[in-house]
């Protein structure tokens, strides 16, 4: 039951990747991009329990992190094209 | 300083929790590494109640819990639009004015909109945020009142609306 | 008591294994969404149900399963950065796309025939 949840869980990056790959827009592929993230640290962490070693989860808490901080890398970079401009204390909009 | 202990505290917590030995050379890495962490984050200037809202945990505590079973309910809905057989949306962007003034508070409610499945908010300007919405009849007048009266109070501790 | 606890322990795998395969069903059905819906901002709900619910059906599976505390400490953990990041991740997408000038579908979508595009 716990090899169905794997299994799964890697049905639904496939199908993510469709739209990471075919996706219309930026957004689309950055929003994709991240849904994979959120997954693959959910089946990091079925992986663990599947093989009966959940150190796997420490790795799982990494991916969450890095996932994160990838999307804002990215959404930062087009935005500014460039990653030297400060996110804070600025006036709404950008550089439109 | 209370600020300062609390980030100690829960830096310690999140510490323990991940590693989960009690070796004393382990554990003196871990105090260091705390210790170091605190100290950067009061150079960088971001001890504030944002960074660590210890007076409000308990308040902040009950709201989530009524979020989550706020999110389980709106999750059906998205549930159901994603399985029906034919499209069936109306999506909406709509602007909702907050009465929350802090910045805790205001982040706590566009956060608490976007974790909702079927609203996102996609703008914050002042005290109005700009709302998408799945289904335009979930975001009518009036559907964020209860989430906004309840962040606010969580996060500010003022009932007044 | 004691009759509890041990009836607890015997239906906890299953318990944990079956939620852990529901969480993995909703992600796919979010995954669903995300393929069909029509434009940007909608797909952006459809992704959201896997950030919320599959995750968190799956850590409580998870959490049944685990064999100590200190699993349990970190499926918190993992839990806590998700849904803090989650809805960060969620805005700053959209709010890039809404500065790029994106324009949303507005107006009921589907249902056969397609009346009153007001955008």
């Amino acid at each position: 039951m716990i090899g169905a949840a794997a299994l799964a869980f890697v049905v639904a990056i496939g199908l993510m990747l469709i739209r990471a790959l075919k996706g219309p827009t930026l957004y689309d592929r950055v929003l994709a991009v991240n849904s994979i993230g959120t997954k693959i640290v959910l089946l990091l962490g079925v992986i663990g329990f599947l093989t009966g070693r959940p150190d796997f989860l420490d790795i799982s808490v990494l991916y969450a992190l890095i996932n994160f901080v990838a999307t804002i890398a990215i959404l930062k970079f087009f935005r500014y094209r460039s990653f030297q401009v400060s996110l804070t204390r600025r006036p709404s909009g950008g550089p439109k | 300083m209370g600020y300062f202990v609390f980030l100690l505290g829960s830096l310690a917590a999140i510490w323990f929790g991940l590693s989960g030995m009690t070796k004393p050379l382990i554990l003196a890495f871990g105090a260091v590494s705390v210790i170091l962490s605190a100290i950067l984050a009061y150079r960088f200037d971001i001890l504030d109640r944002e960074s660590s809202p210890y007076a409000r945990l308990p308040q902040l505590a009950a709201y989530w819990a009524w979020l989550v079973v706020e999110i389980f309910k709106a999750n059906w809905i998205v549930i159901k639009a994603c399985l029906r057989s034919n499209l069936d949306i109306n999506p909406a962007l709509v602007k909702v004015k907050t009465v929350c003034e802090s910045d805790l508070a205001k982040t706590v409610f566009a956060n608490s909109i976007t974790l909702t499945p079927g609203t996102v908010s996609v703008a914050v300007e002042g005290d109005k945020i700009l709302v998408h919405a799945l289904y335009e009849e979930e975001a009518g007048p009036g559907a964020f009142d209860e989430m906004d009266r309840r962040s606010r109070l969580a996060s500010d501790g003022r009932s007044k609306a | 008591m004691t009759e509890l606890l041990s009836f607890i322990d015997a239906v906890r795998p299953g318990l944990g294994a079956f939620l852990l395969l529901v969480g993995s069903l909703l992600a796919i059905i979010g995954t669903v969404g995300v393929l069909r819906f029509p434009d940007f901002y909608t797909r952006l709900h459809a992704a959201s149900v896997t950030d919320t619910a599959a995750v968190t059906l799956a850590v409580i599976g998870m959490g049944l399963l685990a064999p100590s505390w200190v699993v349990m400490a970190k499926l918190v953990a993992i839990w806590l950065f998700i849904f803090l990041t989650g809805p960060t991740a969620s805005h700053a997408i959209a709010n890039a796309a809404h500065t790029a000038g994106l324009e949303p579908l507005i107006g009921r979508q589907g249902r056969g025939e397609d009346e009153g595009d007001a955008s």
